[in-house]
C-alpha cells in the first residue's frame, strides 16, 4: 500500500549506514595516525569531505520525505532522528580530522608523553561510535543504552589525561605547546564520545519517542 | 473541563453492533477529531451526540452520553439538545431561500421575531463564520447561488445563529477545494475559543493541523484517544500506528 514510501525509507536507512561506516573509517584512520605515527592526513581529509557530502545528501533526502510523504508516528520519529543524527556524525567527522591534524605535531614526542589514556579514550570513543551506529542499524535500544553508560569512562579518562599533562607541563615547560595539543586531542575524543551518545539518544527517540537512555 | 462524557456506550443498528463499549471525554473549547477507516463508527458516534440516530429505525444505544454532566438520552428535550449541539454535514445543505433567511431560520424557530434582533443575529453569525464581508451586500439573494465553500461557511453560520455550545462537523470540508478548506480550518481555530468542536475527518493532515485531541476508531471500537501530537508522533496502539502511517485503511 505504501511501497514507494517504504522504498524511500530503506534508501534513507542505507545512506545512514553508509555515513556511519565512513565515520568509523575516519576514526580508525585517526587512531592509526596516533598509534603508529603513519602520515594519513590526506586520507583523513578525504574522509571528512565524503562525510560532509553524505550529510548534505541525507539532509536533502529527509527534507524530500517530510515534504512529499508528511510522515507520522514512527516514520516521523525516524526521519527526524535521521536529520539530527547526521549532524552528530558530521561533527564526529570534523573532530576526527582535527585530531588527525594535531597528531602530526605530537608524532615525535610520543616518548615524552604518556599516551596510555589517550589511546584508551580513542579505543572507547571509537567503540561507542560503532555501537551507536549498530544500535541504529538493528533498532536496538539496549545497545543504545550501553553507549550512554560508556560515556562516563571516557569522561574519567579525559580528566586523568588532562591532569597528567598539566603535571608534565609543571615539570617541563618547554613541552607546553605539545602538551596543549595532547589536551586538545583528549578533548576532541571526549566530544566524539558525547556525539556517539547523542546518536544513541536519537536511536532511542526513533524507537520509543523519548531520548531517555537511563535504565 | 469535559463538555461531553461518554461511558460504556454501545450502539446497535438492529443486530449489528456498530459501537462497542466506547469511553471518551471531549474537553470544552477544544477541537476533538475522530479518525478511522470508513465504516468504523466515527460518524455514528458523532450523530449520537445530538441524537440524530434517533431517526434511524432499529438503532439502540446503551451506556451514558453526558453533556455538561447531563444525560442526553435522559430527560433532556431533544430540541434543546440540538440547539446546544449544532451540526455541519459533509455536503453543504443551504435551504432554498435567501442567505438572510437561512441564518434567521433557526432563531425564528426558537421564537425570535424582532427584525432588529434577527438583523443582529444574521450579521453576528456571518461575521463569526468569517463570511460577512463576502455576503453583506447580497443577503437577500438565494443561498443556492453561492460557491461550495461559501455554502459550507453559510451552514456553519446557520448553526452558530442559535448560539450552540458544541459544533459537530462531519467531514465538513471533504467536498471543498484547498482554499475553502483552509478558510474553514482557520474558522474552526477561531471558533474554539467560544465553542467545543467535534469533527469527523478522513484528512489526517487536517486533524493534525487543527485538532487538540484525536480519537482513532476501528470496527466500532475506540482504539486510542490522546492529544493529537501524541497520536501522530507516538501512538500507543499498533493498530493506530498502522492506520495513520497508511499500512491499512
Amino acid at each position: 500500500m505504501r511501497e514507494y514510501f517504504d522504498k524511500e525509507l530503506t534508501q534513507l536507512n542505507d545512506s545512514l549506514i553508509e555515513m556511519g561506516g565512513l565515520v568509523e573509517q575516519a576514526i580508525k584512520n585517526t587512531m592509526k595516525m596516533i598509534v603508529d605515527g603513519e602520515d594519513l592526513l590526506d586520507i583523513a581529509r578525504e574522509h571528512e569531505n565524503r562525510i560532509n557530502e553524505a550529510e548534505k545528501s541525507i539532509q536533502s533526502r529527509c527534507l524530500h520525505l517530510l515534504l512529499h510523504q508528511a510522515p507520522v508516528a514512527h516514520d516521523l520519529r525516524y526521519v527526524s532522528a535521521a536529520l539530527k543524527m547526521i549532524t552528530d556524525l558530521e561533527r564526529i567527522g570534523d573532530q576526527a580530522v582535527d585530531i588527525a591534524e594535531m597528531s602530526v605535531y605530537i608524532k615525535d614526542k610520543k616518548q615524552v608523553f604518556n599516551l596510555t589514556h589517550i589511546l584508551e579514550m580513542a579505543d572507547n570513543a571509537s567503540k561507542m561510535v560503532t555501537e551507536a551506529i549498530d544500535a541504529f542499524v538493528k533498532s536496538d535500544i539496549e545497545v543504545a543504552k550501553k553507549v550512554a553508560r560508556q560515556d562516563d569512562i571516557v569522561d574519567e579518562l579525559f580528566n586523568r589525561s588532562k591532569n597528567e599533562t598539566v603535571e608534565l607541563i609543571h615539570k617541563n615547560k618547554e613541552l607546553g605547546s605539545e602538551a596543549l595539543d595532547i589536551v586538545m586531542i583528549a578533548k576532541y575524543l571526549e566530544r566524539i564520545a558525547d556525539h556517539a551518545v547523542n546518536v544513541a539518544e536519537w536511536v532511542a527517540f526513533s524507537i520509543t519517542g523519548s531520548c531517555d537512555l537511563s535504565d | 473541563m469535559d463538555k461531553f462524557t461518554i461511558e460504556n456506550m454501545n450502539l446497535y443498528y438492529g443486530k449489528f453492533h456498530a459501537l462497542k463499549d466506547v469511553n471518551i471525554r471531549m474537553k470544552k473549547n477544544r477541537i476533538t477529531a475522530f479518525i478511522g477507516p470508513s465504516g468504523c463508527g466515527k460518524s455514528t458516534l458523532l450523530k449520537s451526540l445530538n441524537r440524530m440516530n434517533d431517526l434511524v429505525e432499529g438503532c439502540k444505544i446503551t451506556g451514558d452520553i453526558r453533556l455538561d454532566n447531563e444525560n442526553i438520552y435522559g430527560d433532556m428535550d431533544v430540541n434543546i439538545l440540538r440547539k446546544r449541539v449544532g451540526m455541519v454535514f459533509q455536503k453543504a445543505n443551504p435551504f432554498p431561500m435567501s442567505i438572510y433567511d437561512n441564518i434567521a431560520f433557526g432563531p425564528r424557530t426558537h421564537g425570535i421575531k424582532s427584525k432588529k434582533e434577527l438583523d443582529r443575529i444574521v450579521e453576528e453569525s456571518l461575521r463569526d463564520a468569517a463570511i460577512w464581508d463576502e455576503l453583506k451586500d447580497r443577503l437577500k439573494k438565494s443561498a443556492l447561488g453561492l460557491s461550495g465553500g461559501q455554502q459550507q461557511r453559510l451552514c456553519i453560520a446557520r448553526a452558530l445563529a442559535v448560539k450552540p455550545e458544541v459544533l459537530l462537523m462531519d467531514e465538513a470540508t471533504s467536498a471543498l477545494d484547498p482554499i475553502s478548506t483552509g478558510k474553514i480550518e482557520e474558522l474552526c481555530l477561531k471558533l474554539k475559543n467560544d465553542y467545543t468542536i467535534v469533527m469527523v475527518t478522513h484528512n489526517m493532515q487536517q486533524a493534525l493541523r487543527i485538532s487538540d485531541e484525536t480519537a482513532f476508531f476501528l470496527l466500532g471500537e475506540m482504539v486510542e484517544c490522546n492529544s493529537t501530537d501524541a497520536i501522530f508522533s507516538n501512538p500507543q496502539d499498533k493498530r493506530t500506528e498502522e492506520y495513520i502511517t497508511g499500512r491499512f485503511g
